[in-house]
């Protein structure tokens, strides 16, 4: 009987030929915290009584979602998580490095067939290199730190197949907001999700990590692709490291197989409140939006910021609106300055924060006033997300966040293409 | 271990957000503190509503959203006893096996708000004494069982120093 992604990693990083609803203890790649996370981490770390880490170079933790720090309670936390990263020497992303999700790909830490922990529930973003990443809590993380080991459930595996070429001006964000619209938020929960089919193959590296990103808006507990030429080539810029790709077999059992063709997909809004309250976007087309928000680990990448700019170039964000813009890391931030994104963006109106997650989990950076709408790149838009309970989040991709500011209502991207 | 209380309703897909939010989260690992903030956006007048071993009863994917253990951390903290519900989102079970707060999977259609009800861990028996009726439990796998057993996660790597289920 043939195997999944899951069920292959699972098996090479225990040692052992395990199935879906094994449990196992595996060997990890790479163990990630960031700063909502890790001083609860560290905490549980001392009272584990543990001295070292396993392996300071497996090992990351960034400074990405109140950053720079906010508050004085929150400062004390970054101070906590500075002073464990030189005590045990692992590598750290302090302010202004980036989104963690972005920075663990980008610097090169992981890649096709690792098992990687992060503790944090978008750590599935890297199954778009063929990684088996998964978010844990901090005391997981406090255990993967110290033992380099952590237990599984091997999942079983949903398999979505991809067919057709996304239209113009539809993005991989339109696609995987349709599917999470379809299967609900929890219609992946304890399984993997695979994704295949010509409109995968056809995306760049950059967009499948969208995709893959929001495979916990689903319930999944990892979002896994296979690595083409495209993923080598991306891995192999970012990393000096040696990988095992690991391919599906033919004859691999699947929980259930979804299929669809993406050719006549439309671009997409998640409506408030929640990530599967999905509809086209021309269900809410003119809805009035006081702020935009493009960014976060789902889309501030630099293909997001190039195509936010190809909309703005020469426009302005209405009087009615606000745009906020937040990079994916210090690297992104730079490539768009070189290519003259960052001066489009705020000609337009843009304002730049810093690159890290921005105002997406309510923190800093742009909380909006009671009753207002928001239009976001972001993954999720519970109640009170973004800092106020009677504010409304809308979700879209950056091309429908870019056109929606200039007419302050929600604006399908199409117009501006 | 019996677990006696009475019980808070929620519906389905309650999120960590929800359990505890961002803009509170990020200040303070003083849990006691952020207990005060539990259930905040759903009901403000939840904390101060909680007796002492009370059960957050709910609907499917309970604890979908965020990785924060604060939400568990900050559950127990609010003296609830037990989550009660249909199913739970991954990453929050993980945390609750991992800090110690029971979890209940069960069909929870049968049970409403004030009920008072009686758990039985050992037995896989949930007693709603409101009701009279007594709803079956699903057994929790032996990995996590060991866990809870040891009294966490944090107490089993004192005890082994790494994972240690044989």
């Amino acid at each position: 009987m043939g195997k999944t992604i899951a069920e292959k990693i699972l098996s090479n990083k225990s040692g052992q030929d395990v199935k879906a609803n094994d449990i196992v203890v595996a060997n990890l790649d790479f163990v990630m915290g960031q700063d909502g996370t890790s001083p609860l981490a560290i905490q549980a770390f001392r009272e584990m009584q543990a001295a070292r880490v396993f392996d300071p170079s497996r090992i990351a933790m960034v400074i990405d979602h109140s950053s720079p720090s906010p508050l004085e309670g929150v400062s004390e936390l970054h101070r906590q998580m500075r002073v464990f990263a030189r005590e045990q020497d692992i590598n750290f992303y302090d302010i202004g490095e980036g989104v963690c999700h972005q920075l663990v790909p980008e610097q090169g830490h992981v890649g096709p067939g690792d098992l990687v922990i992060g503790a944090d529930s978008h750590t599935c973003t890297y199954g778009a290199i063929n990684t088996f990443s998964t978010g844990v809590g901090s005391t997981d993380l406090a255990a993967g730190l110290i033992s380099g080991k952590l237990w599984f459930k091997v999942p079983e595996t949903i398999k979505f197949i991809l067919n057709g070429k996304l239209p113009k001006g539809v993005y991989s964000k339109d696609l995987i907001l349709y599917l999470i619209g379809d299967v609900t938020a929890d219609g992946a929960t304890y399984l993997a999700a695979e994704y295949t089919g010509e409109a995968i193959n056809d995306l760049s590296v950059e967009a499948r990590f969208t995709i893959s990103n929001m495979a916990i808006e689903m319930g999944a507990k990892a979002g896994l692709m296979e690595a083409d030429q495209k993923t080598l080539e991306w891995v192999k810029q970012h990393s000096k490291k040696e990988f095992q790709p690991v391919k599906a077999d033919a004859d691999a059992v699947y929980a259930m197989i979804k299929e669809y063709d993406v050719s006549k997909l439309e671009p997409q809004i998640a409506k408030p409140h929640t990530v599967d309250n999905v509809a086209p976007l021309r269900a809410v087309a003119g809805t009035p939006i006081q702020q935009g928000v493009i960014g976060t680990c789902t889309n501030g990448r630099i293909e997001d910021l190039r195509i936010a700019a190809s909309i703005l170039k020469g426009k302005k964000v209405h009087r009615d609106s606000r745009l906020i813009v937040a990079a994916s890391s210090r690297q992104v931030m730079l490539q768009a300055m070189r290519e003259g994104l960052i001066e489009i963006i705020m000609e337009a109106g843009g304002v730049m924060v810093t690159p890290g997650c921005g105002p997406c989990v309510g923190t800093h950076n742009g909380v909006p006033s009671d009753g207002e709408n928001v239009i976001s790149t972001a993954n999720r838009n519970f109640k009170g997300r973004m800092g106020n309970n009677k504010a409304f989040i809308y979700l879209g991709s950056p091309a429908t966040v870019a056109a929606s500011v200039i007419n302050a209502r929600i604006t399908d991207p199409r117009e501006y293409i | 271990m019996d677990l006696k209380g009475y019980v808070h309703k929620f519906s389905d897909d309650v999120n960590t957000d929800y359990i505890i939010s961002g803009r509170h989260k990020f200040k303070t690992l003083d849990m006691k503190e952020l207990a005060k903030y539990v259930m905040e956006d759903l009901d403000p007048e939840f904390y101060s509503k909680v007796i002492s071993g009370d059960f957050i009863v709910a609907g499917r994917n309970f604890g979908c959203g965020s990785s924060r253990e604060q939400a568990p951390l900050a559950i127990i903290n609010a003296n609830i006893s037990a989550v009660i519900a249909k199913s739970f989102a991954r990453i929050f079970y993980r945390n609750c096996i991992n800090t110690g707060l029971p979890l209940i999977e069960c069909d929870t259609d049968q049970i409403d708000e004030g009920d008072e009800l009686e758990v039985d861990l050992q037995q896989g028996v949930l007693h709603n004494l409101s009701k009279g009726i007594d709803i079956t439990i699903t057994p929790l796998p032996a990995v996590m069982l060991k866990i809870l057993s040891d009294g966490g996660l944090v107490e089993h790597f004192k005890k082994y120093g790494s994972f240690n289920f044989d």
